[in-house]
């Protein structure tokens, strides 16, 4: 019983919804939970009393007529009804080409994110983390890098594949701002249960003002952190756009600072456990491609993450 | 002499041919239903043109086999010797066809209406 409490949560859970799917989802549990009771409670009723029935209580015809109704017509009605109550979530939101359209890319063991850029700009790359607007329709186009994934916002929608080569769509419609969490839910390698993300939902307004921040590059100013990044090589596979960092392997960490989680939604953001991840990201997720510092000293790896948690995007107020 | 439709009925006979037409609609209206939209959604990129299609084709497929159910009801209820119609003999040989054909049917027409449900109410190719 305790095992099946600690699913019980605000961040990630069916019944913590806040997408209108996974509400229509929710809703669509219970019902069948409940459909489903009462069948079993009504055959188990009617078994009770046709085990405790004298030999000979109904007539030959009259059993007939039984096998008929209670096991061709009641059944065969009651299940049609039961289809066409699920029917209309198999029907995906509507979505117009005005919809915001966002990419996600599963790679072991973590998301790339992709936002159409404001005004028209140039697209804004992010890892990790995926924000939407609250009450409007979002298409997300997913797929994968390497291996087959999944990507699953209980509280949002339902779970759909990430297959290389192909591009899925699943339109959601956040109903209610907040954090949340997503979790990768096809095994996709050694981090498969590592490979997590943050969900914020958050009013149009705010999101128009994050998106407009997000796109300008990082606020990076001399540290020794930057030099060191530079030093042990870390712009070979990562991006902070406005420093010479441009590669694409790795995830983008232009405003690193300011997701809610590190590592993929596993680790927090704290110098310590970033430091951690920087010289030996194996031993936090086994199978990652982002080799081992080994040789990098302590206070390096400090410095590094220190700079990494003050990239910051300037928000500004309207 | 002209037959009327009833004597049609009771002189017509349920044969293996026969026994096989419900499921047999049942198969030509699911692998229509399936196929119609798949190649509509892969070749044209949409949904077929022509929802109603879907129901005026369930409506038929359900026709016919309403119309073989009842045919072999009504011969399923030949008169004749008393059950059990177990016996090697042309009557209960035809009893048999009859009542498997009915049984049939009923499976038939549920299958032909679980199938149609999906494809009148998501009209969509995602």
């Amino acid at each position: 019983m305790l095992t099946l409490l600690s699913g019980c949560n605000e961040r990630q859970s069916m019944f913590a919804t806040f997408g209108l799917t996974a509400e229509r989802v929710a809703a669509l549990t219970i019902f069948m939970v409940v459909a489903g009771a009462l069948i079993f409670i009504a055959v188990m009723a009617l078994s009770r009393h046709a085990i405790r029935a004298p030999e000979n209580a109904i007539s030959h015809t009259q059993g007939m007529r039984m096998v008929l109704w209670l096991g061709g017509i009641v059944p065969a009605v009651s299940l049609l009804a039961l289809l066409i109550a699920s029917l209309p979530l198999m029907r995906p939101l509507p979505v117009t080409a005005a919809d915001l359209v966002v990419a996600v890319e599963g790679e072991q063991f973590w998301w790339r994110v992709r936002y159409p850029g404001p005004n028209g700009g140039a697209p804004v790359e992010t890892a990790n983390q995926i924000r939407v607007p609250v009450g409007q329709t979002v298409e997300l186009r997913l797929t994968g890098a390497d291996v087959v994934h999944s990507f699953w916002v209980p509280g949002l929608a339902g779970k759909m594949d990430m297959i290389p080569g192909r591009e899925n769509r699943l339109v959601v419609r956040a109903t209610e701002a907040g954090k949340y969490r997503g979790q990768c839910t096809e095994f996709c390698g050694l981090s498969h249960a590592l490979m997590a993300f943050d969900v914020v939902a958050m009013e149009p307004a705010a999101f128009n003002r994050w998106l407009a921040a997000e796109a300008r590059p990082a606020a990076t100013q001399a540290a020794p952190g930057a030099a060191l990044f530079e030093q042990y090589g870390c712009a070979a596979c990562h991006a902070v756009r406005g420093t010479a960092a441009v590669a694409r392997i790795g995830p983008d960490l232009t405003h690193f600072g300011a997701r809610a989680t590190a590592a993929a939604g596993i680790l927090p953001m704290e110098r310590q456990a970033v430091a951690r991840f920087i010289r030996d990201a194996g031993d936090v997720k086994p199978g990652a491609r982002m080799p081992t510092y080994a040789h990098m000293s302590a206070a390096d790896s400090l410095q590094i993450a220190d700079w990494l948690i003050g990239l910051r995007p300037t928000e500004t107020r309207p | 002499m002209k037959l009327t439709w009833g004597q049609r009925v009771r002189e017509a006979r349920v044969t293996l041919w026969t026994l096989i037409v419900p499921p047999t609609v049942w198969a030509v209206h699911f692998l229509t239903c399936y196929l119609w939209v798949a190649i509509s959604c892969a070749k044209a990129g949409a949904f077929p043109r022509y929802p109603w299609a879907f129901v005026a084709g369930t409506v038929a497929a359900l026709a016919i086999i309403v119309a073989s159910g009842v045919i072999a009801w009504i011969q399923s209820r030949r008169p004749g010797d008393p059950p059990p119609h177990d016996k090697g003999t042309d009557n209960d040989r035809l009893r048999f066809l009859a009542v498997s054909t009915m049984l049939l049917a009923a499976l038939s027409f549920v299958g032909v209406v679980f199938t149609a449900v999906p494809a009148v109410m998501l009209t969509d190719c995602r």
